[in-house]
């Protein structure tokens, strides 16, 4: 139309262009739905290059590892070898880390590991040492932080199932160990039906010296209740670890019914601080026992299993104010600390109510002797003398609580299959976020110490069904990612995990990465067999044992060609790693070896024995790739007949130029 | 015909305004900007053995209580690992309900009261039929506890006859004839 000015036709458009520029312009707005609507790809992105913002450290449950992720990103940044040998680092396989895996039973190559906690000063996580129970063989471990590897692992007698551990106090002066089956005590041949007679549950401190040593410093003899999880107080409750118990009707057969009767089982309140006195003033039973504790010393590179033969017990009828018993509804799972120290959350896992009892409360109502009863010369406080509030109705299956530094709580509900925001104090329900399926543990990076550093809380799910794409009956577990840096909890991300991850610790990043090594200086290498230079490099027999002191270096073995060998021998490849340079191991693969390869930091001494059946020349070669002459980083062993009598020799390069 | 054209561009982009918007809102409606998927009972597996829930899907005798279910928004609970011991009041049982009761209680106001009824129905624990004759009461998911008793080799449960008994992947389904209700808080 002639009549339709330019300026109208111009606005016109205008409009509609603003319109159409406005629509659909929300980030990702087709193809990025659901969980990943507006920014939160964003929000986990780690660019290449750059780092993590937290360490997460998870139990890796029946792989019995720990395995290390980056937060936000989810990345997966190494996994720690504990309880369970692992070819892909030697550990367990080379003659240096066996002993490391040494207990009562004998070499045990595996067990269950579930709660990783991190080494604590003033409450708050330092970043020294993380620390995990092994739970099928009774052990706690000590990993230190610098170098990422297991230091040091004790075993802990007169216990079956250490399930409420390693839960350490606010300065590491101890970490616990919770019996979860009763075990008779002393152990001996009895009947199963005597349980309630003859069994016994108990509860061991480990002290952790300034420099980490870990040792089994007493031990509290109470009934053989199962002892299901652990925290000690912060702050005002400092002095003081809290058991969670079911079972307290002391069944031994079908608990999944018999374990469920009691309306209420108990919190044991340890008064770790009175169990001090006690032990100054000769307040206890010295007795036989039989446990390994295993060190690693990083000068001489080698582990060594010390047996020891007795333990300090103390018991409740003897040390009056050691131990009280909080009656707690329906089987209490985890049982959690706020970061005050003021409330004990308890859990009870067949409830769909949290109680949370008052620190204050228990104290007033041990003054004023409170008492409902006494078992077993534990005084039962009033129940409602003690408790706080109750959380009432937040979902069904509550299992454990983190905190954030706001004075909010988190609780995961396994049979509901989601995480609780609540607040402390008022209890009120606060908000609900789904998990992805059956929560167990959470964790908010410091969750469980007195400073949470959450911004993130990672849910750790035991069901993943079709969460991802499927890999036959077997399927990882999985953590979810939220935000709770807001009022309502976001879910980020989703990703796999190794094994089972019950428990996991979060730390910012700044408390670990500087501290973390590079590589050992080989003047410090106090190995017996380290070779620290190539003209060291020899071979040394003694009788059928044959002792090959081997370097690497970029990119060859001193020496790598080897005859004299005769089967029958017992080879030690002691190989020194002479690098010193960060992220350069050498690893050593020999043919027909029985156990594994070795992996030798720089700086590293570790030694592999073989044990050649049959005659021949065989290969040896590097496992990492370490240069781009890598391929050539190889040699041979030369193994004769029993009865032969060619000559020890060993050499590295020709004796001739190379023509 | 050129003011026409022009309007129509208008109009049009009018519309993709509106939808696309109505599309981002639908995502922020809910949590934070997150549109949370349903849970596990959406999984689809038709091989594994039935859960609970399926179990009652399966079941002609238990519409009402899958509606019911439905409608309280309970079923990833009934799909969860368990294991759970279930009561399940046949559509019969739900019938001998005074006149209009189900009805409101199918309303969206009352969808609170709803799922606590059903809860009183649902367990922790795994008791088949022959352990939960052992048992003296069993305490229910809201806390309550329902009062098991054994007369002449018949199992009630808060009065209501077990009249059956189907294992599930992740517990028990007793089916029984009377609908639970909770004590009044």
């Amino acid at each position: 139309m002639k009549n339709l000015s330019s300026n109208f036709k111009n606005v016109l458009l205008v409009i509609a262009g603003l319109l159409l520029a406005a629509s659909c312009n929300t980030p990702g707005n087709a193809y990025k739905s659901g969980a990943l609507a507006g920014d939160v790809a964003s929000q986990v992105y780690v660019p290449p290059g750059e780092y993590d913002e937290f360490y997460a450290f998870m139990s890796g449950g029946f792989s019995g590892q720990i395995s290390v992720h980056g937060l936000p990103s989810g990345r997966l940044l190494r996994i720690i070898p504990v309880f369970s040998v692992d070819a892909e680092k030697g550990y367990g396989f080379n003659e240096e880390t066996k002993a490391m895996l040494n207990t009562s039973h004998g070499f045990i190559p595996w067990d269950d590991a579930h709660h990783p906690e991190l080494s604590q000063t003033n409450g708050v996580t330092d970043g020294r040492w993380i620390f995990i129970n092994g739970n099928n063989t009774p052990r706690v471990a000590r990993v230190d932080l610098s170098t990422f590897e297991t230091a040091e692992i004790i075993e802990i007698p007169n216990s079956g199932g250490n399930h409420s551990s390693p839960f350490t106090t606010e300065n590491t002066e101890y970490v616990v160990a919770g019996t979860r089956f009763g075990v008779p005590y002393p152990q001996q041949d009895v009947a199963i039906d005597s349980y309630a007679e003859n069994f016994k549950g108990m509860l061991t401190y480990i002290s952790v010296s300034e420099e980490g040593d870990m040792d089994v410093a007493f031990q509290i003899l109470l009934p053989a209740f199962d002892y299901d999880l652990a925290h000690s107080g912060k702050g005002k409750s400092h002095g003081w670890t809290f058991f969670t118990t079911y079972n307290t009707e002391e069944k031994a057969t079908l608990l999944e019914v018999t374990a469920s009767q009691n309306d209420k089982d108990y919190i044991a309140a340890v008064n770790w601080k009175k169990a001090e006195e006690y032990l100054a003033q000769g307040k206890f039973r010295e007795v036989a026992a039989n446990y390994a504790d295993n060190e690693y010393d990083e000068s001489t590179q080698m582990a060594t299993s010390t047996m020891k033969n007795s333990v300090k017990i103390l018991t409740p009828e003897d040390c009056p104010g050691l131990v009280y018993f909080l009656p707690t509804p329906k089987s209490p799972h985890g049982v959690d600390v706020d970061p005050t120290g003021e409330y004990i959350v308890g859990n009870g896992k067949l409830s769909a109510d949290l109680t949370v009892h008052s620190f204050t409360k228990m104290l007033a109502a041990i003054e004023n002797e409170s008492f409902e009863k006494v078992v077993a010369g534990v005084p039962v406080l009033q129940f409602e003398e003690v408790v706080a509030g109750v959380v009432p109705e937040a979902g069904l299956g509550p299992l454990h609580t983190e905190f954030d530094a706001n004075g909010n709580a988190y609780t995961s509900f396994f049979i509901t299959s989601e995480v609780v925001k609540w607040k402390v104090g008022s209890w009120e329900v606060l908000d609900r976020a789904p998990s992805y399926y059956s929560i167990g543990h959470l964790m908010i990076p410091g969750g469980d110490s007195k400073e949470p550093q959450g911004k993130y809380l990672v849910a750790l799910n035991k069901i993943t069904k079709d969460r991802y794409l499927p890999t036959g009956p077997e399927l990882c577990h999985s953590a979810q990612l939220y935000d709770i840096s807001g009022d309502k909890m976001k879910l980020l991300l989703d990703f796999p995990t190794m094994g089972e991850p019950h428990y996991a610790q979060g730390i910012s990043a700044d408390r670990i990465q500087s501290k973390s090594k590079k590589f050992y200086p080989l003047e410090e290498n106090k190995h017996p067999y380290a070779t620290l230079g190539e003209k060291d490099a020899r071979v040394e027999r003694a009788g059928n044992n044959v002792h090959v002191y081997m370097t690497t270096i970029r990119s060859h073995f001193a020496p790598d060609n080897i005859e004299g060998i005769k089967v029958g021998d017992k080879v030690y490849f002691h190989v020194t790693n002479l690098e010193q340079d960060w992220d350069v191991p050498h690893g050593f693969a020999m043919m027909g070896a029985n156990n594994a390869e070795l992996l030798i930091m720089p700086g590293q001494t570790e030694t592999l024995l073989w044990e050649p059946k049959t005659v021949g020349v065989f290969p040896f070669y590097c496992t990492d790739f370490c240069s781009a002459l890598h391929q050539e980083m190889q040699g041979y062993v030369r193994v004769s007949p029993r009865n032969s009598d060619i000559a020890m020799t060993w050499k590295l390069g020709e004796d001739d130029p190379v023509q | 015909m050129e003011r026409t054209y022009y309007l129509l561009i208008l109009i049009t982009s009018f519309f993709l305004f509106v939808s696309c918007q109505q599309q981002a809102g639908t995502d922020q409606s809910n949590n934070a900007g997150i549109e949370y998927a349903k849970g596990q009972s959406t999984v689809s597996d038709e091989l594994s053995e039935k859960n609970i829930l399926q179990i009652a899907i399966g079941s002609a005798d238990h519409s009402t209580l899958v509606a019911a279910v439905q409608a309280a928004e309970l079923e990833d609970v009934l799909v969860n690992a368990g294991p759970l011991t279930v009561f399940a009041p046949t559509n019969a049982a739900f019938d001998a309900l005074p006149e209009g009761t189900l009805d409101d209680l199918l309303k969206p106001e009352n969808k609170a009261t709803l799922a606590r009824i059903i809860k009183f129905h649902a367990a922790p624990g795994g008791y088949d039929a022959n352990n939960i004759r052992g048992v003296m009461g069993i305490g229910q998911a809201t806390g309550d506890k329902v009062k098991v008793e054994v007369n002449d080799g018949v199992t009630t449960v808060d009065g209501g006859q077990i009249i059956g008994t189907v294992k599930a992947s992740n517990g028990f389904v007793h089916v029984i004839d009377k609908v639970l209700l909770p004590p009044e808080k």
